[in-house]
């Protein structure tokens, strides 16, 4: 199996440049993951740099361009990927090095939404009452793992990182003006109802796309924006 | 180029070093007291093991079930196999019910009730009025409780403003001249650069070691390292040959199939077809203590009753569970069994094996997350500035077998605990900076990692990692004895001296993961010593530490704790409280489920 991996060291190279490596296939069984054959290609050359923790895809480490799709690298079998596999970091940050990007504007991002349940002052005893479809309102925005996929996916983040917040950190805004425990929503839905914010979103759905946790951002920022209709 | 003793240096009222639940929570506390600390973590906070984490999280609010803490600590005391110590559990059962509340407060989704009280699941070991009706006492989010609780810290903690040190690695606690522990060495993996973080206190929450063993629940950052820092600075590791094997991995993989699945009606079955826990307990059947259920499904394949052409594993069922409750409660299972098994578990039974998932031991502390060490005659006294909780810890909660639902506790109520214990020393005295640091061993180990390799030399850091996680899975595993733990022993000689002579063949600033994995591999090796010198000693089977040569617990020799200390492998040891406060003590008797 042939893979093409953007290689990039600040200390060294000028630019990133593809490295061709080949993996024995004997190395590899039919329920293999990206991963492991990642794991397999350090063994190789240690110097490969891409991040990884969990294995199993709660973590969010290992988001990274896999043959044009941004995809998390322990959760994609190697079975369906070809025989040729071409590895680029996420788009539209900075490189680190090799397939390792610069974050930091993604959470930046995250953080400016003020991603936090703000509610009335704890009750030591007893917690706040949530009926079960309540709860239900924060399936689909609560699971995010953060790896970035959908943010770096988007032409709209791509073009502005500093300014729009991305499919990310609005997935996560909704997830707390849904939440009936906050009583900040008014608060948050003015402070996203701005050009820079929710309607920088121009519904290309690659964020949708490219979720490796199944998740449908741009769906939850269009209910953000039905929700400002009805609201504000 | 080679490093001398002088490194930038920063200073704060505090360092919590590890982002997962237990040093978030604390971070959170000593910063909303207006401290000023610094996080540090090797990887972003949201990536920290704890996220991983599935069933829930126990505490005896008795939404579904009718539950007091007394039950609860009587059932922790009972699965620890009585080598927890009965004061800290009780400390722990009496806070629970308060801090998930917390929790609650902070954000967390959790699944709900019609009631809309927070759902609460069965897991094993769990009984109402000390022994009789199965109790459901797991406060869950889905399957999917660490990844809600380690979110909703992170984001209380963006909230208060909490400075982080995101991918910043801690090498090794550093001394003063008096000897006490005053700052630690920290290589910021993104360039390379090494500073020393000064402070008075200092809080290890560095989780797990579960990357010593080959198939493994965890992530590829539990390498124990704060448990390899704490035994280079002379401190003892305590009752480090208890290891869970969590009965339900991903059969070959490793990945954790929670218990949550067998709290909501899955079933284990062999080859044959038959539910074997019935043999093994014949009352709570799957819901059994995890040790038990670990132990039936290793004696139901070494016997021949094992599935698949390799006769390798046992099958969790849970096709009569209704497909409405398995998407509502257990999502992320099946999310994980079609990810990596190819199979729906709504149709088809998943594969399952032990695997290692747990440390019940680690940095021996008190109630109020003190480090506790022995000194010149044998008493336990509190270690200056020095502080571990959670998983890296063993305070001890969990004796010789944690219940499910006990770690995601553990880690925030010490977490709390040990903050406040550190805002009250430095209400008392406020943090001063101005000791010398003894640098001289850190600097030595720095030294040493920037030797290159001759050129006959192809050993390399990632193969003796490899190697020394088979030596640990065949030598210390589910069932150990004698001369297997003694081969084990022999063979970590052997990788000992590899690891004092490999090099590592990349030499880069940026991003350098070999010469982490390097630093790492020294934790993950001196934690192997630790367990296979711990359990050869202990001559008798408890929880965890099962022996086929000695089968039975021995109250009379061994209800105490062991601390192993790295100078030529010393083992001491200490009693087991029997103490607590305001309950009368669980007397020790035969453990039956």
């Amino acid at each position: 199996m042939k893979f093409i991996i953007s290689r990039y060291n600040p200390e060294t190279d000028q630019e990133p440049f593809d490295q061709t490596f080949e993996l024995d296939d004997a190395l590899l069984s039919a329920d293999s993951m990206l991963l492991d054959a990642l794991h397999l290609l350090r063994e190789q050359d240690p110097s490969i740099a891409y991040r990884s923790s969990c294995q199993e895809g709660v973590c969010g480490s290992d988001g990274m361009n896999v043959n044009g799709k941004n995809r998390l690298s322990c959760v994609t079998s190697l079975s369906e990927l070809g025989q040729t596999i071409t590895l680029r970091p996420l788009p539209g940050l900075p490189i680190i090095k090799d397939l390792i990007i610069d974050m930091t504007l993604f959470y930046k991002q995250y953080k400016a939404v003020k991603p936090y349940l703000e509610t009335i002052p704890f009750n030591i005893e007893h917690e706040h009452l949530q009926s079960p479809e309540e709860r239900a309102k924060l399936d689909g925005s609560y699971e995010c793992i953060m790896c970035g996929c959908c943010s770096t996916s988007c032409p709209s983040f791509w073009w502005n990182p500093d300014q729009f917040a991305g499919p990310a950190a609005l997935l996560a805004a909704k997830r707390f003006v849904v939440d009936s425990r906050d009583i900040k929503h008014i608060d948050r839905l003015k402070e996203l109802d701005s050009p820079t914010q929710t309607f920088r979103c121009r519904h290309i759905q690659n964020c949708t796309e490219a979720c490796p946790k199944g998740l449908i951002p741009s769906r939850a920022i269009q209910e953000l924006k039905s929700i400002m209709v009805k609201s504000l | 180029m080679t490093f001398t003793n002088s490194f930038p240096i920063e200073t704060f009222d505090a360092l919590v070093i590890g982002a997962g639940g237990a040093g978030m929570r604390s971070a959170l506390q000593l910063t909303e007291h207006g401290h000023k600390i610094a996080m540090i973590s090797k990887v972003f906070p949201t990536r920290s093991h704890t996220v991983a984490a599935q069933g829930g999280v126990n505490a005896a609010l008795g939404n579904v079930t009718p539950d007091k803490w007394e039950w609860h600590m009587y059932d922790t005391i009972k699965g620890s196999d009585f080598l927890g110590d009965q004061d800290a559990i009780e400390f722990m059962c009496r806070e629970a019910s308060e801090i998930v509340r917390e929790l609650e407060h902070f954000g967390v989704p959790f699944s709900r009730l019609d009631n809309g009280k927070i759902y609460q699941r069965a897991f094993g070991g769990q009984s109402q009025n000390y022994g009789e009706e199965q109790a459901h006492r797991t406060c869950a989010a889905a399957d999917r409780t660490g990844h809600a609780i380690l979110h909703s810290l992170y984001q209380q903690n963006l909230r208060l403003g909490t400075t982080f040190y995101d991918e910043f690695y801690a090498v090794d606690l550093l001394k003063n001249q008096d000897g006490e522990i005053n700052g630690v060495l920290v290589m910021n993996i993104h360039d390379g650069e090494y500073k020393i973080l000064q402070s008075p206190h200092i809080l290890l929450a560095t989780g797990g070691a579960g990357q010593v063993f080959r198939n493994n629940t965890n992530a590829s950052i539990n390498t124990g390292d704060g448990l390899g820092m704490v035994l280079r600075a002379g401190y003892p590791l305590q009752d480090m040959e208890f290891w869970q094997f969590h009965p339900t991995g991903v059969a070959g993989k490793g990945m954790l199939i929670s218990e949550a699945v067998r709290g909501e009606g899955g079933k284990l079955r062999n080859a044959l077809g038959e539910a074997f826990m019935e043999k093994y307990a014949p009352r709570v059947k799957d819901l059994a203590s995890r040790d038990v259920v670990a132990r039936a499904i290793a004696i139901e394949v070494n016997e021949g009753r094992g599935c698949g052409p390799g006769k390798d594993y046992v099958q969790l069922d849970i096709s009569h569970i209704p497909n409405d409750i398995i998407t509502e409660r257990l999502p992320g299972i099946r999310e994980i069994s079609q990810t990596f098994l190819g199979i729906d578990p709504v149709k088809d039974p998943i594969h399952v094996y032990p695997t290692c998932h747990y440390m019940m031991g680690g940095i021996p502390t008190n109630i109020a997350g003190q480090v506790v060490s022995p000194d010149k005659d044998g008493k336990q006294q509190p270690v200056k500035g020095l502080y571990a909780i959670g998983e890296c810890a063993c305070v001890s909660v969990h004796g010789a077998n944690r219940l499910g639902g006990n770690s995601l506790l553990d880690i925030v109520v010490f977490g709390r605990k040990t903050a406040l214990t550190i805002d009250e020393a430095l209400k008392k005295t406020p943090a001063q900076h101005n000791q010398t640091l003894n640098l001289t061993p850190v600097v030595n180990r720095l030294n040493r990692w920037l030797t290159k390799a001759e050129d006959s030399s192809n050993d390399t850091v990632l193969q003796i990692k490899k190697d020394l996680q088979l030596v640990m899975e065949k030598g210390c595993g589910v069932f150990r004895d004698q001369p297997t733990m003694q081969k084990a022993l022999k063979e970590l000689n052997a990788i000992q001296a590899r690891l004092e002579t490999v090099c590592i063949s990349d030499f880069s600033n940026v991003f350098n993961l070999e010469r982490l994995s390097a630093y790492e591999l020294e934790n993950l090796v001196t934690i192997g010593y630790a367990t296979v010198v711990s359990a050869l000693a202990r001559t008798e089977s408890r929880g965890a530490h099962s022996r086929v040569d000695y089968t039975e617990r021995n109250d009379d020799e061994w209800l105490k704790h062991t601390l192993y200390f790295q100078d030529n492998h010393t083992l001491t040891f200490k009693p087991v409280n029997l103490s607590p406060k305001h309950h009368a003590m669980v007397k020790p008797k035969p453990r039956v489920y």
